[in-house]
């Protein structure tokens, strides 16, 4: 009858596994469980991240899957206030056929409010409308003292700033409010373009970045040499004539597979990556191609396979995403890209993307001006380990980060390089909040 | 879009039932104990597209207030198409055994407090010759156990006066709808260990629709409690008093 029982959890990427405890938060006007027990706590949405920043071993998670109401939206402006248990997928159910869409939004649409908040979560569209936190007007912050922080950029700015991209440890965001954007139907336009390597790359994204709203590149991270750095460019735009309707067929709604147990970890390998990276490349003959598509499978193509992480077997997977500054983004990514090809290890999930000049407001966000690139590994061991060890110096050398939303293993060291303001940011957490990750890097 | 009055409006199963409704622009009457609560799924609920949603903040085992929500009630939505009765209380069954005073709550805000509701509420319903009665019984009811037979002989009352309300109001044009919930996740149950049986209110809520457009009279949910609790009340009395359940 005792729900404070230790459970083992995993995060999406499904290394590492912890044992912890978890608590319910029923409501929004509920006092944080007591934390007289002496746990350090963490709040968990969906659980989306794929490292260990949601995880908290053998200590607590709070579970805010119950604070799911709205609070208010309005259909005029696109202002919307909800509890920060409410996901992404509800938001856009409601607000989609009133002629709004997220202003900001990942690869998935199942992450929470809070979750989006805690890791400052960018997408397509950096380049122009900057990351998550950049649209938030205002949020409650809940803490362990039992005190209620109103947090805007002009109220308690000093929390709102630390909060925001803060990993969940400044306290619990109970509610917020943020800014939609008006759409006037439900599907993009896009074009993808097949480029041959990376300096066609940047050429395509400089010359897309002023007309389209969402560019980012799926790259083949196992092809050396001349094709090095190859990949599909993908850049698109909301339609903006109403005519053009959103047929709602079934094959938008919904995930359309699931895996329903975990992969033999042998079904990603070298061999059968490789042959998936040459047939997604050349899936298209011609250079560029054009079309109408709903905004389901534009932004959330992995949405449609349920449970995609266990293709990667029982070992689970490592992301890694980084980013290096414009002044060498080209060198540094193209050594990346070189080490990793050469150690044959690349995933088919290898996506790049320019990130927009806009400093992003919190004290440890991730995203900043530069290229960002982002694969996932299957979790082969010490290999694997040495290779992103590899990563990270190429970055450091390079004054660029790693992201923490993604991460299980960068160092002390490496984190406190690449956020220099976590001695600000130490002043502002909560006494009684900490993670796995936090313990790891920054405590 | 329907006229919806809920009773114990917060609780999980209820709130995810009014959300679906929400859906279709309905206006809603909602009743539970908690003004902040109220006031927070009032707000959740015309965000999701309720029409016109008033709240009623009491407890409910002030049955003098059961008459006046009542009356506001069908004042405020005009017809009440549909009524959910979802409050209740699972305090712990094994004090209340020992305890009159304890087994006397339970039993009076789970069978004692629906009964007086129904009893104000039947005239309204029968003067409008149609409506439709939802009740959250449980599962619980259907056969005495020593883990918690106080709150099982409560529900077990309620669910005998329902199908005697229901046999009565049949012929009024008013329809009355048992609801057997087995091991449901929300706030109520939080003490619980779960395990594979257990579902989300968002299901159940599901289901009681779907009994809805079914005209079900009594629905177990989900569907396999109909099956488990056969077999349970199968069990021979003589076999039944030595297990534990």
């Amino acid at each position: 009858m005792n729900p404070m029982i230790s459970k083992q959890y995993q995060s999406f990427g499904r290394y590492p596994s912890v044992m912890q405890k978890s608590q319910p938060i029923y409501s929004r006007f509920d006092a944080l469980p007591t934390l007289t027990l002496g746990h350090k706590v963490i709040p968990r949405g969906l659980g989306r991240s794929y490292g260990d920043v949601c995880l908290n071993d053998q200590e607590t998670i709070l579970l805010t899957e119950k604070l799911d109401h709205f609070i208010s939206f309005d259909p005029h402006t696109g202002l919307m206030c909800c509890e920060s248990g409410v996901t992404f997928a509800e938001i856009l159910e409601l607000v989609v056929p009133q002629g709004f869409f997220l202003p900001v939004t990942p690869g998935t649409k199942f992450v929470t409010v809070g979750g989006a908040i805690a890791n400052d979560v960018h997408g397509k569209n950096h380049h122009t409308a900057g990351s998550f936190g950049h649209h938030v007007t205002q949020f409650e912050l809940l803490r362990s003292d039992g005190s209620r922080l109103l947090c805007s950029p002009t109220q308690n700015a000093e929390y709102f700033m630390a909060t925001i991209g803060g990993l969940g440890l400044t306290g619990l965001v109970t509610w917020a409010e943020f800014q939609l954007i008006p759409i006037f139907s439900d599907l993009i336009s896009q074009e993808v373009i097949r480029f041959g390597g990376l300096s066609e790359f940047y050429d395509i994204s400089n010359e897309s970045e002023r007309d389209f709203m969402y560019t980012v590149a799926w790259i083949d991270c196992l092809a050396k040499g001349k094709n090095l750095g190859r990949g599909l460019f993908m850049r698109g735009n909301h339609v903006n004539d109403a005519a053009l309707k959103i047929k709602h067929s079934q094959n938008v709604k919904g995930a359309k597979f699931n895996i329903p147990c975990d992969a033999p970890h042998f079904v990603l390998n070298p061999a059968s990556i490789s042959l998936f990276n040459w047939a997604y490349y050349w899936k298209q003959r011609r250079k560029s191609v054009a079309s109408l598509t709903h905004y389901n499978p534009f932004f959330y193509p992995l949405d449609a396979i349920e449970n995609w992480n266990r293709l990667y077997g029982k070992r689970g997977f490592l992301q890694y995403q980084c980013v290096v500054p414009p002044l060498v983004e080209e060198a540094a990514t193209r050594e990346m890209l070189t080490v990793i090809a050469k150690a044959r290890m690349g995933s088919f999930l290898v996506v790049l993307k320019r990130f927009g000049d806009r400093p992003s407001r919190g004290m440890l966000s991730f995203s900043r001006p530069g290229t960002t690139l982002a694969l996932d590994f299957p979790n082969v061991g010490p290999r694997l380990f040495e290779l992103l060890n590899h990563l990270d110096s190429i970055v450091r050398s390079a004054h660029g980060a790693v992201y923490p939303a993604k991460d299980a293993r960068m160092s002390r060291e490496a984190f406190t390089e690449f956020y220099p303001r976590v001695v600000e940011f130490k002043q502002y957490m909560d006494p009684q909040f900490s993670s796995s990750f936090w313990r790891r890097v920054g405590e | 879009m329907s006229k919806v009055l809920i009773i114990g409006a917060t609780s999980a199963i209820a709130q995810s039932f009014a959300r679906i409704l929400a859906k279709t622009q309905s206006e809603f009457y909602l009743v539970a104990r908690s003004p902040e609560k109220l006031a927070a799924q009032a707000a959740d609920l015309k965000v999701r597209g309720a029409s016109r949603v008033h709240v009623f903040a009491t407890d409910l085992n002030h049955f003098e207030h059961h008459k006046t929500f009542i009356n506001e009630a069908k004042e405020f939505l005009g017809e009440i198409d549909t009524v959910l009765i979802a409050h209740g209380t699972l305090d712990n069954d094994l004090v209340a055994q020992e305890n009159y005073e304890a087994a006397e709550s339970i039993i009076r805000l789970n069978f004692l407090s629906p009964v007086s509701i129904l009893t104000n509420l039947a005239p309204v319903l029968i003067d409008q010759k149609k409506g439709r009665i939802i009740v959250i019984s449980s599962v619980a009811g259907d056969r005495g156990r020593q883990s918690n037979y106080i709150y099982g002989s409560a529900k077990s009352a309620l669910s005998t006066y329902l199908s005697g309300l229901r046999n009565r109001l049949a012929k009024q044009g008013v329809a009355v709808m048992t609801v057997k919930p087995g091991f449901v996740d929300t706030p109520m149950t939080k003490d619980f260990k779960k395990g594979l049986l257990w579902v989300t209110p968002d299901k159940v809520a599901k289901g009681i629709v779907k009994a809805v457009q079914r005209k079900q009279d009594v629905v177990y949910l989900p569907f396999f409690w109909q099956w488990i609790m056969l077999v349970i009340r199968c069990v021979p009395e003589k076999i039944f008093k030595r297990l534990s359940l």
